[in-house]
């Protein structure tokens, strides 16, 4: 009768440490896993279908709520594949401050992913810290929209209004402090006898391996592909300044950890060369046919009361045809896929999520390791379930 | 670049390929079901190409707008060329496409979306099953029949509802 071996385990939906609705179903020999099933749609509301059904400055509203972590990344990809599709010109102003909210977006997003990461193996105090310092970005979301996490900030075009008086400065006091806070959390972790047992030879995954399940961002720089859609095919400006994409070398939780405390410090730079050179000018394109007038142009002019009118009640119509268009979220290559018939509202919205993607690996990263590894995997996958299921 | 990866898919698979045209930047190829595998894997393990990153699996429904009713949208790019190239296939309803599971693990999880999404089923994946709705869930809810605002009762007393839950038009296969 000695038959039984294999015992299956259902981790979630309702688990701390799956970041989410998460269900991955575990079959264990003993305490060794021998392949682990993730289990999504939890948390599926139908975010492409609903888009079909709002203008396209509408629909922008709800990409906020995809990647809730970072919100401004997939305003940038929707915003962005439509300019591909019409062909817009941003005003340089527009591009700066852009960059500058997509950096500091990505400062926030790492942290939470530290602080939920180093939470889930055991250092408690991290998260803390990280939410401590998340908040300063936050009020920099609610300082330029109004808004503390849903932001919308971005417009087809440029942004959705121009930067208050301040913003310098306020920018300038996060690159005083964050510097020294990145070098606190690494003094908390890098050398820690703990986290390194937890983390180091853990989850490794190879270059090849990582290329062929289609990992991306710091998951796939972890396994030491240099590849970073801002530096490979530069948008917004990111070809105006200088930055290091960080790679890893074995490709385990340790390196991924390394590679996103690295690209903190080099989103810093890349926020301390811009804030050096917003231009003046004005936030969003000029092209009155998809933004706009300025609302005192409008209270004097009759024609730009017209535009005004038009694009409230209307919108605009893109051509016809169907655009793919990526950018380096926090969490790796996210994309954005529009068909559009030449209607006011989109035909077909798809975005690639990565988390989607890089959640498919799961089973790859944790095969014939112990089930507390799986929780350390998860982690540095860097997931957001809203993201996955949409 | 494009120039070369339309010169080399033309030399060899012209039989295979309908149209090749250039959008907005990005070489686009409509290609045959029958010829998916064989150009996926040349742009693959072309040493000049190197399409080696499988980025997106997706699709879109032109239900009346099109004689074929889906087209399939892959997006290939070359990590170590820089470049994408986006291969297209149109299938109307109830047509198989070869699955793509073979050359990249990523077409697993990309291609249940796919299925679950559209009801186009990929021959050769290893686990077709839904991914994001319920598994028995009625229906496909991205195709353009069916309705954005109203959703199938799971539970109900009301006659009604339940019957109209077996004479729904968007019923699909199941």
């Amino acid at each position: 009768m000695a038959e039984f071996k294999t015992m299956v385990l259902n981790m979630g939906p309702q688990h701390p440490a799956t970041h989410g609705v998460l269900r991955v179903l575990l079959e264990l020999d003993g305490e060794t896993v021998i392949r682990a099933k993730p289990m999504i749609g939890y948390l599926h509301t139908g975010i492409e279908k609903n888009m079909e059904a709002k203008t396209y400055t509408q629909a922008l509203t709800m990409t906020d709520r995809m990647d809730y972590l970072a919100p401004l990344s997939n305003n940038l990809v929707y915003v962005g594949a439509i300019e591909k599709l019409m062909e817009v010109e941003v005003p340089p102003r527009a591009e700066y401050v852009r960059v500058i909210m997509i950096e500091l977006t990505r400062i926030a997003s790492h942290l939470v992913w530290l602080g939920t990461h180093a939470i889930d193996i055991g250092a408690m105090s991290m998260l803390l810290y990280c939410f401590r310092e998340r908040e300063k970005i936050i009020q920099m979301y609610e300082f330029v929209s109004g808004v503390r996490m849903m932001a919308s900030y971005f417009r087809v075009g440029g942004l959705a209004k121009d930067i208050p008086a301040g913003f310098d400065e306020r920018v300038k006091d996060i690159l005083d402090t964050f510097p020294s806070k990145i070098n606190e959390y690494e003094g908390l972790l890098t050398e820690n006898r703990i986290w390194r047992k937890r983390t180091i030879g853990v989850g490794v995954v190879s270059a090849e391996d990582a290329i062929n399940s289609g990992l991306s961002g710091p998951n796939i720089r972890g396994s030491g592909v240099a590849w970073d859609l801002r530096k490979s095919n530069p948008y917004s400006y990111y070809d105006k300044f200088e930055f290091d994409i960080p790679t890893g070398r074995n490709g385990d939780v340790y390196d991924r950890y390394k590679v996103r405390l690295s690209e903190m410090r080099q989103s810093l730079r890349i926020v301390t060369q811009a804030v050096e050179g917003i231009p003046e000018g004005p936030f969003i394109t000029t092209d009155r046919k998809i933004a706009p007038p300025p609302k005192p142009e409008v209270l004097k002019g009759m024609e730009e009361l017209i535009h005004h009118f038009k694009i409230f009640v209307h919108g605009f119509n893109p051509p016809e045809g169907d655009v793919y268009f990526s950018i380096e979220s926090p969490k790796g290559e996210i994309g954005c896929y529009i068909v559009s018939d030449g209607s006011k509202k989109p035909f077909r919205v798809h975005f690639r999520p990565p988390s989607f993607v890089n959640i498919s690996a799961l089973n790859k990263l944790v095969e014939g390791r112990m089930v507390a590894d799986v929780i350390a995997c998860i982690g540095s996958l860097d997931i957001v379930l809203g993201e996955i299921d949409r | 670049m494009s120039s070369v990866i339309e010169e080399k898919l033309k030399k060899g698979y012209s039989d295979k390929i309908d149209e090749l045209y250039t959008f907005r930047g990005d070489l686009n190829v409509i290609i045959k079901p029958s010829g998916l595998i064989e150009i996926c894997r040349f742009l693959k393990i072309d040493t000049e190409l190197k399409f080696n990153f499988l980025s997106c699996i997706t699709a879109a429904d032109y239900l009346g707008k099109r004689d074929k009713r889906f087209e399939v949208v892959y997006v290939l790019y070359s990590i170590p060329k820089r470049n994408r190239v986006i291969i297209k296939i149109r299938v109307d309803d109830g047509e198989d496409i070869p699955s793509l599971t073979a050359l990249w693990d990523t077409a697993n999880f990309q291609e249940r979306e796919v299925y679950d999404m559209f009801g186009i089923k990929f021959t050769g994946h290893p686990d077709m099953t839904r991914i994001l709705m319920d598994d028995d869930w009625i229906g496909h809810p991205q195709r353009k029949d069916f309705p954005l605002t109203y959703e199938l009762p799971q539970f109900s007393h009301s006659r009604d509802e339940i019957d109209t839950r077996h004479k729904a038009p968007w019923r699909g296969d199941e």
